[in-house]
This record gives C-alpha cells, structure tokens and sequence, in this order.
C-alpha cells in the first residue's frame, strides 16, 4: 500500500516507521528520509505551498511509478504545509522491501522527485524578510538519473 | 476556465484563483500567457520572463505548446521547491 498524506500538523517518524514494518516478517529491509528546516543564514521560519488536488495527484504518480520499478512492500510519503521553524521536520519518504538495494533506491527516487515535480514552493524568513526559494539545478540533475 | 497562481506569481498578480473568459484566437499556454500579460501592470510582471515559469494544465505539467480550452483549469507556478 502506498500512504500519502499532506498536513500542517508535525508527524511521528516512529509511527511511520512502524507501519511500514507490519508486513508479518515478509519485509527485511525499511529504507527512510527525513528532512528537516536547517536554520541556514540567519533563516527563522519557512513555509511551504502548494497545489490541492495536483500535489495529491503527482505524488501519487510517482509513488505507482516507484512500484514499477522496484518489489516495494510499502511506502509512507508524508510533507508538511504551511509555517515549520528551524529543526522541524518537513517530509517524511519511507519504503520496505525485501532487500535494502530496492528501499534505498525508492527512497531515493521518490525524493528527487519531490524535490523537482511535486507542485510545493518554500518561502523563507530571515530578519523580517520574506525571499522565495529558487529551484536547483543540481536538484533537477539528481531528478534526471531516473529517466 | 479557472486560472491558478501560486508562490511569486500569486504575490505579483494579487489572486491565487480567478475564472478567466478564454478569448478568441487563443489557441495554447503560450497565447494564453500573451493574453494575460495584457490585463495589468501585475500580470506582466509577473509573466515577464518565461524561462521562470511553469504550466499545469487539468492538474498536469504541461509545455507552453499544450493546447488550452474554454473549461480547463491552468495553472501558473516557478520552478517547484519542495521536498
């Protein structure tokens, strides 16, 4: 089963990580990211936009995507909306499988993914000031390794 | 059709949403683009420069080629950052 949530609440990576191990043995390996807001330059929050609907959609996409490419058991992909501070957590991409190649390389892709196609945009405060975070092109090259 | 902005392009516009009569002779994304460029001071800043910005139509990212038609739903963002 593939979960996808987005939410303005924090999640729990244990719980996370506990679902995606119920699979009664079968699963022996749970490969997961967690990023989180560096407090990078003075940065004092972040928030993040994005798509209804689309967002939903692209994740979803990608995570079939996923299933294709690799014996994936399960897969949690959790990201947050809204105002986050410095050290909260952001996203949350977790996949089990039988062996640890094909949940490392899940995890992998589906955040370079995330990272380049999912409609979410970050906007960062420092001092008072709010800038919008420009797109990487390393990110879009990481992305590119896929295809 | 319902036009959507997000991020930078939502700020300069003034609107995250708006429905938009679809004009005549205004047959993709790229013509559309032209069209909405003429409506403000805001809508031709914030559709200045192409190479910044991306396209969804129906919920898809689609090319500036892409047809668009008077019921779709199109929306304009910058390159995503999530993740």
């Amino acid at each position: 089963m593939s979960a996808i949530r987005i939410q303005r609440e924090e999640f729990d990576p244990a719980a996370e990580l506990e679902a995606l191990t119920a699979r009664g043995g079968k699963s022996g390996a749970v490969a997961s990211f967690v990023g989180l807001v560096r407090a990078d330059d003075g940065l004092t929050s972040m928030t993040i936009e994005h798509y209804p609907g689309m967002t939903e959609r692209e994740i979803a996409s990608h995570a079939a995507e996923a299933r294709r490419r690799w014996p994936i058991h399960e897969l949690r992909i959790v990201h947050r909306v809204g105002t986050l501070n410095p050290g909260e957590r952001i996203v949350f991409v977790g996949a089990s499988a039988a062996h640890r190649k094909a949940a490392f390389e899940a995890v992998e892709f589906l955040m370079d993914y995330l990272k380049t196609r999912a409609p979410f945009w970050k906007q960062e405060e420092r001092a008072g000031r709010k800038t919008w975070v420009t797109a990487k092109p390393e990110d879009e090259d990481a992305a590119s390794r896929w295809r | 059709m319902k036009l959507l902005y997000f991020a930078w392009l939502r700020q300069k516009i003034g609107v995250g949403e708006e429905e938009f009569a679809l004009p005549a002779n205004v047959p993709d994304v790229a013509a559309l683009i032209d069209a909405l460029r003429k409506r403000g001071a805001g809508y031709a800043e914030a559709f200045r420069e192409t190479s910044r910005l991306r396209c969804a139509v129906n919920q898809q990212h689609v090319a500036f080629d892409a047809p668009v038609g008077a019921d779709d739903e199109v929306a304009f963002f910058p390159p995503v950052t999530g993740g």
